[in-house]
């Protein structure tokens, strides 16, 4: 039955301390929570207000929480590696450990960091903004989280049981075939990027209808805050990339469960159709990733300018263009597969000209501050940080975009420097500013302030001084995944360097979780609902949104409805009456896509393992939950109106008694 | 939630306009659905005719296929197309039993294509033409075993459905649910046309 396990030591993964120490602390953890949730009677709470839920902004909040988790490991990775490749010679990881941890490092941050705390900002504003009481599919969307969730669990259990993957966060074939990496760590990666990729792009699904049917009355498309316009140019592309994911997934797959020849050397296989398969997910997936952090920074510089956005149009029109063009460059990325010079400027012209809408919008938010009324809170200060580092991290990337001079910086750690200038710089940097915008509409009570500019100065610093020397190291020839290099070579002083700057990073971090903890202690309750004088509808309503988001559904006429609104008032203008209150029609909660997702993840375990007696049952029970979601008729309820009058008054009180 | 949908009407919103409201919700989305759909059968088709030729001294197309038992299976599928769109006929007069009864003629067609397929499947297996043959071989089994399991996926949902209406007759819901369904075995008929054609047709050719 346990098929290829011969000894404990197949299963779970033994002998190196620091693994073993990982596997004592997992342990530990798991019986604290288990131990805090038993004493303080709090699994029922668990399990109604949050594992079977199916509001979206609960749905976002567990998001967000997974994907700080993600960070963290993510995180650990990266200064693992940087401890090792900080002095020549070193011999703190073996060759193997450090092949798995780059891996590890790229495909947690990316798909189970990025893409979750993405998803997670997505639940938070998107419903509020365009002035709806749900998501399009709230069940869906639950289901969503725990396909994500679950996937993420899958890939990181790969660290204690069986084995991490170690071909690279993409997987280039032939090093990920069967017959060069036997393990199971190759198969943990494809069924944790599997399962949570179905969860992608049910929410790409999820929120295309969402914004296209469900705005409030009056919202053109053309009146739409900018973070939802990056939500649906996002999400667009999510629908055209995610499939090709879930294809290629399974070609691998395929080959390395029945011994299918797709990309295999031998029997008519083809590695190179791979890799471009997972690139024309892979490049989109990068813009699906940093366009919503666009969209974020439009919000914030807007906010914090006290100016309307600069260019409202041409930045619609450079985020649509972004999204179409991003499928038209995926061979920059091998520019050495020598495909000959007609192809390679193709993608060399295409990748350049992405550089005009980024650079349109570059000057929409310059324009923006331009004369405005700037404050400088910390998502302000993320989005003035993220200017300078996304123009350098632009121009090096148009750099590598020039398809002869890339045969010279191909894989060597000038694209590395590159690609984390754009993703940290852009990503990280923007997705830090809209947590710490939405945060008091996520929670209802502020962060400290004071603590987040000690992590914003520390993780900026910190950047530069860890990405800055790498660009230097890769023109000196020192490429990736290297796990150590000798002393003649004279990288070391700028890769201790570098590891410096990966510190202050960490520390950066750590000043983010005081923060947090911090502001949890002394709870600075935001009791307007506006706490940053905001702009769009989300502003409208309490902090935290209550249940059904609007008790009345709101007219929208302008672009930053809200803000026009409060302008009114300022004039003294009488706004139309609120019309009447009316019973609100909810979904209910499910347990299924909890339930659901427990078999996937089972399906998922017992095909790593090649254990058709659980993989099996597991697929009876993905199928066994759709058919008994398929029979459920009664799903909804209506909040009745006296409800909503009290749930408004005691906002309206809260307001009143501090104003 | 369906509330501010139903405002673009500027309807009154009692139970039904909502669960009008959120089938229309449901459709659309279905029908994105189909889109990713298409770009996942359109992979598969692009590794196929990539990898079509790579043969690795295995049998080719030429010497595999049997055309009589594909050409069976084309008008056995084209005609559940058809008897699903009967079905569906039904459901807007209004006839229950006429509807679950096209819709079971359906799925009986359904099946019979299953059966000759995976048949054709075996057969090929016992002539030692198996997934692991050749890239040629990987790429025909994946793509129209991809295709045989959406077949049999809809072939399940039937089911489901033929008890729903004979539970609750025609509703809004149970209406949206054929319609559904109808789409998506539709778009199955015509993603066999490619199949057809760009495998079989242009394989013996």
């Amino acid at each position: 039955m346990w098929g290829n396990l011969e000894s404990f030591s197949d299963f779970f993964v033994t002998g190196d301390p620091m693994i073993l120490g990982a596997q004592v602390s997992i342990a530990l953890a798991m019986i604290a929570i288990v131990f805090v949730l038993t004493v303080f009677k709090k699994w029922g709470w668990l399990w109604r207000e949050w594992l079977t839920t199916v509001d979206h902004k609960r749905v976002g909040i567990m998001y967000i929480i997974a994907s700080i988790l993600m960070l963290f490991r993510g995180g650990v990775d990266a200064l693992l590696m940087r401890l090792q490749l900080a002095m020549p010679d070193s011999e703190f990881l073996h060759a193997e450990h450090y092949n798995q941890i780059f891996t590890t490092h790229g495909v947690i941050m990316i798909l189970f960091m990025a893409m979750p705390l993405m998803f997670g900002l997505f639940n938070i504003a998107v419903p509020l903004q365009i002035g709806a009481r749900d998501v399009a599919y709230p069940f869906l969307n639950a289901l969503s989280f725990w396909l994500f969730f679950f996937g993420a669990m899958l890939f990181n259990v790969s660290f204690i049981i069986g084995g991490s993957p170690d071909a690279g966060w993409l997987a280039y074939p032939p090093l990920s075939e069967l017959a060069h990496n036997p393990g199971v760590g190759q198969n943990f990666y494809i069924w944790g990027i599997q399962i949570s990729g179905i969860g992608s792009l049910a929410t790409g699904i999820n929120f295309v209808v969402t914004i296209l049917k469900m705005r409030a009355p009056g919202m053109k498309l053309m009146k739409m805050p900018m973070f939802t316009w990056s939500v649906l140019s996002s999400c667009l592309m999510i629908l055209f990339a995610f499939p090709i994911l879930t294809v290629t997934m399974a070609l691998l797959f395929l080959d390395r469960f029945l011994g299918a020849h797709f990309f295999t050397l031998d029997a008519g296989g083809n590695p190179m159709m791979y890799i471009n398969m997972i690139w024309m997910w892979g490049h989109p997936e990068v813009y699906i990733v940093v366009v919503p952090a666009f969209g974020i920074f439009s919000e914030v510089v807007a906010t914090f300018s006290r100016k309307k956005l600069f260019g409202y149009s041409s930045m619609v029109f450079a985020m649509i263009s972004i999204a179409v063009m991003s499928f038209f460059t995926w061979a920059h990325h091998f520019f050495t597969m020598g495909s000959g010079a007609d192809v390679n400027a193709f993608f060399a012209v295409s990748t350049m000209i992405i550089a005009i809408p980024t650079g349109v919008k570059i000057f929409n938010w310059l324009f923006t501050m331009f004369r405005g009324r700037i404050r400088f809170t910390t998502p302000m200060l993320w989005t003035i940080a993220f200017i300078p580092c996304f123009i350098v991290g632009g121009m090096t990337g148009v750099m590598l975009a020039v398809a002869p001079a890339d045969f010279q910086f191909h894989n060597s750690y000038f694209l590395i420097a590159h690609f984390h200038q754009v993703l940290i710089g852009g990503v990280a940097f923007g997705y830090f500013a809209g947590l710490y915008y939405w945060w008091p509409k996520m929670f209802g009570f502020a962060l400290n302030e004071r603590l987040g500019k000690w992590a914003f100065w520390f993780w900026n610093i910190g950047f530069y001084v860890c990405f800055m020397p790498q660009y230097f190291l890769g023109l000196d020839g020192m490429t990736r995944r290297l796990y150590t290099y000798d002393f003649d070579m004279g990288w070391g002083p700028l890769n201790m360097i570098s590891t410096v700057g990966g510190f202050l990073m960490g520390v950066g971090f750590l000043f983010q979780v005081w923060q947090i903890a911090h502001s949890i202690k002394f709870h600075k309750r935001d009791t307007t609902g506006d706490f940053w004088d905001g702009r769009t509808l989300e502003w409208s309503i309490p902090s935290p949104a209550p249940l059904y988001n609007f008790a009345t559904d709101p007219q929208v006429k302008d672009v930053d409805d809200w803000w026009e609104t409060k302008q009114k008032l300022a004039r003294g203008e009488k706004l139309p009456p609120k019309p009447a209150l009316e019973p609100i029609h909810m979904p209910k909660n499910s347990a299924i896509p909890f339930i659901m997702s427990i078999f996937w993840f089972g399906l998922g375990f017992g095909l790593v393992w090649d254990w058709l007696w659980m993989a099996i049952p597991s697929f009876i029970g993905v199928a066994a939950c759709m058919i008994a979601r398929s029979f459920t008729y009664d799903d909804d309820y209506y909040i009745p109106v006296d409800e909503i009058k009290r749930t408004e008054e005691a906002a309206a009180a809260l307001k009143g008694a501090t104003t | 939630m369906a509330k501010s949908v139903a405002h673009h009407h500027n309807e009154e919103h009692g139970h039904e306009h909502v669960h009008h409201d959120l089938d229309s919700l449901k459709s659309f989305g279905f029908w994105i659905f189909l889109m990713t759909d298409v770009i996942i059968f359109g992979c598969l088709f692009a590794v196929y005719v990539v990898l079509r030729n790579n043969t690795a001294g295995g049998p080719t197309a030429d010497e595999l296929f049997k055309m009589p038992g594909v050409i069976a299976e084309t008008f056995i599928l084209l005609t559940s197309s058809f008897t699903s769109g009967l079905a569906v006929l039904a459901m807007h007069a209004g006839k229950r039993n006429q509807l679950i009864g096209w819709l079971a003629v359906t799925f009986l067609l359904g099946a019979a294509f299953i059966t000759l397929e995976v048949t054709e499947f075996i057969d090929m297996v016992h002539e030692g033409a198996t997934i692991a043959t050749s890239g040629f071989l990987s790429g025909f089994f994946t793509l129209v075993g991809t295709h045989g399991l959406h077949v049999s996926i809809g072939l399940v949902w039937m089911i489901g459905l033929m008890l729903q209406l004979r539970k609750r007759g025609i509703t809004k819901v149970t209406k949206r649910k054929v319609e559904v369904l109808s789409l998506y075995w539709h778009f199955l008929d015509v993603v066999w046309i490619f199949v057809l054609t760009v495998v079989y047709l242009m394989g013996v050719m």
